[in-house]
């Protein structure tokens, strides 16, 4: 299994230790409920450092970017980051990634750990189909990645900074010295709270965590595994790719639409044209349950006796202390508020369909 | 770190312990070693009151946030009671695997395959074992 520069701080602090897509990762180091409330609460680090980076630079940097993806860049700003699909031919989500515009003709695409390899090669592959001009870099094994999430975040990192952080709007970033080290700050994440993904040399990543961890000490900060991170996120109605998505979904059977611009040409757009005439026959619903069982991951669904769909994400929500998911259903069948059940073993468990997020902060 | 493991009870590899009760019933639940491996349970899916289940077969599930396990029965029986209090508060278990947040109740079909269980001070060598 591959490590991140923080693995021996992980087991040190005695993390649960588990294989996510070839990656020794922390899982949870007390337990999911603490470290899931404590983001919520206060303020929680995660080791981010498996996530991807490719660097994309040149006169066409931008051209390749806008074939590439779904999302339309023209008027990103430099310091603003876009969340985009990246597609397979036939409308299939290979990834949802975030571009950073660091200058003209210079990006950072920030990557799913699972699909990096993939992401820079299609990427390669367009390039030369479309014969743009641009270097593509995979720059992940020399950048270090740490999110700090939750609503101390600010005031934790502001002792590592002199940037004033209270500057930094929603998915903007600052290119800025953190411990006298080039690196990026974005305030973004992926837990629904306020907070910041941090970007430095992976030789200083480990020195980072250490000073974040002893300057939120008072504040209450603990490091948070991959296990609230996903109770997190699916509260907060973000997918998980590999999970709710995979290269047999396009991003209009999922709540990912409005990351596709249809008036731009991409790959993959003609495959959704197609589709948006027919109509998705499936879409991603959030439900929850209303009697007892947790449903989980492929578990499947059923209106009445007939079976509509399967779960993609499911699991116990510690803010809402009931089980929540995302499930796959029929069109036809997803409609707000509406009853299904759930096959949890032998047992069908009442679920209620509802809007997402699950939660939403407090601004 | 995990509470001793009480004389009183017998132990399976698989984490589970059986009470004696000298009436022809046993009390079965988890250890606390694997409510700490576990950590935050969540959910507790009780056996029907009447179930037959032989050693070693799924009894009942403990599911954490992230995690569903199967509890398998120590010993051969019919579930004749549950513990019910487990419903509202399924983290029971992780404060009280020993003691409140025992499992079900069961009618044992052979007493004697108690005998083929740990006893504590060889469940104990046994998880630290595991642990290395």
């Amino acid at each position: 299994m591959k490590k991140t520069p923080l693995y021996e701080k992980h087991e040190a602090l005695h993390a649960k230790i588990i294989d996510f897509g070839g990656w020794a990762m922390p899982v949870q180091y007390t337990n999911v409920i603490d470290e899931h409330k404590t983001t919520r609460n206060a303020a929680g680090l995660f080791d981010i450092c498996h996530m991807g980076e490719i660097e994309v630079r040149g006169k066409q940097a931008l051209d390749l970017l806008q074939y590439s993806l779904t999302r339309n860049l023209q008027n990103q700003s430099i310091g603003q980051i876009k969340l985009a699909a990246l597609l397979t031919r036939e409308g299939g989500i290979i990834d949802d990634l975030t571009v950073y515009k660091i200058a003209q003709e210079h990006y950072m695409l920030v990557t799913n750990a699972g699909t990096r390899e993939r992401d820079f090669f299609w990427l390669k592959e367009l390039r030369e189909e479309q014969a743009l001009d641009c270097t593509l870099t995979d720059i992940s094994e020399q950048t270090g990645k740490l999110d700090l999430q939750g609503p101390l975040a600010e005031e934790i990192l502001r002792t590592l900074t002199y940037f004033d952080l209270s500057q930094l709007r929603y998915y903007h970033f600052a290119e800025l010295k953190v411990m006298g080290e080039p690196g990026i700050i974005s305030r973004s994440g992926y837990t629904g709270e306020d907070g910041f993904e941090i970007y430095a040399s992976a030789d200083i990543i480990g020195d980072i965590w250490d000073k974040l961890l002893a300057a939120g000490k008072d504040l209450g900060i603990k490091p948070v595994g991959l296990g609230a991170r996903d109770t997190l996120r699916l509260e907060a109605g973000m997918m998980l790719n590999h999970q709710d998505m995979n290269e047999t979904v396009t991003p209009l059977e999922i709540p990912y639409g409005w990351l596709v611009d249809m008036d731009k040409e991409f790959v993959g757009r003609p495959a959704l044209q197609e589709l948006q005439k027919s109509g998705p026959g499936k879409k991603l619903v959030g439900f929850i349950m209303t009697g007892r069982g947790i449903a989980r991951h492929e578990y499947k669904v059923y209106q009445g006796a007939r079976e509509i769909g399967v779960v993609t994400s499911g699991t116990f929500s510690p803010t809402l202390n009931k089980a929540i998911g995302l499930a796959f259903i029929e069109t036809a069948a997803a409609i707000t508020d509406a009853e299904i059940s759930i096959a949890v073993r032998d047992t069908m468990c009442p679920a209620k369909i509802v809007k997402i997020p699950f939660y939403k902060r407090q601004k | 770190m995990a509470k001793p493991n009480p004389a009183d009870k017998k132990y399976s590899k698989d984490h589970e312990w059986a009470k004696d009760n000298s009436d022809g019933t046993a009390t079965v639940g988890i250890t606390d070693y694997a409510q700490e491996m576990l950590t935050d349970i969540v959910f507790v899916e009780l056996p029907a009151i009447g179930k037959k289940v032989a050693k070693g077969a799924p009894l009942a599930v403990v599911e954490s946030v992230k995690s569903v396990s199967d509890v398998f029965a120590p010993v051969s029986g019919e579930v004749i009671a549950v513990n019910g209090a487990l419903e509202d508060d399924p983290a029971l278990v992780n404060r009280d695997a020993f003691g409140e947040g025992w499992i079900a109740k069961m009618k044992m079909s052979d007493a004697a395959e108690l005998g083929s269980l740990m006893d504590a001070a060889a469940y104990t060598s046994l998880i630290k074992e595991e642990k290395h």
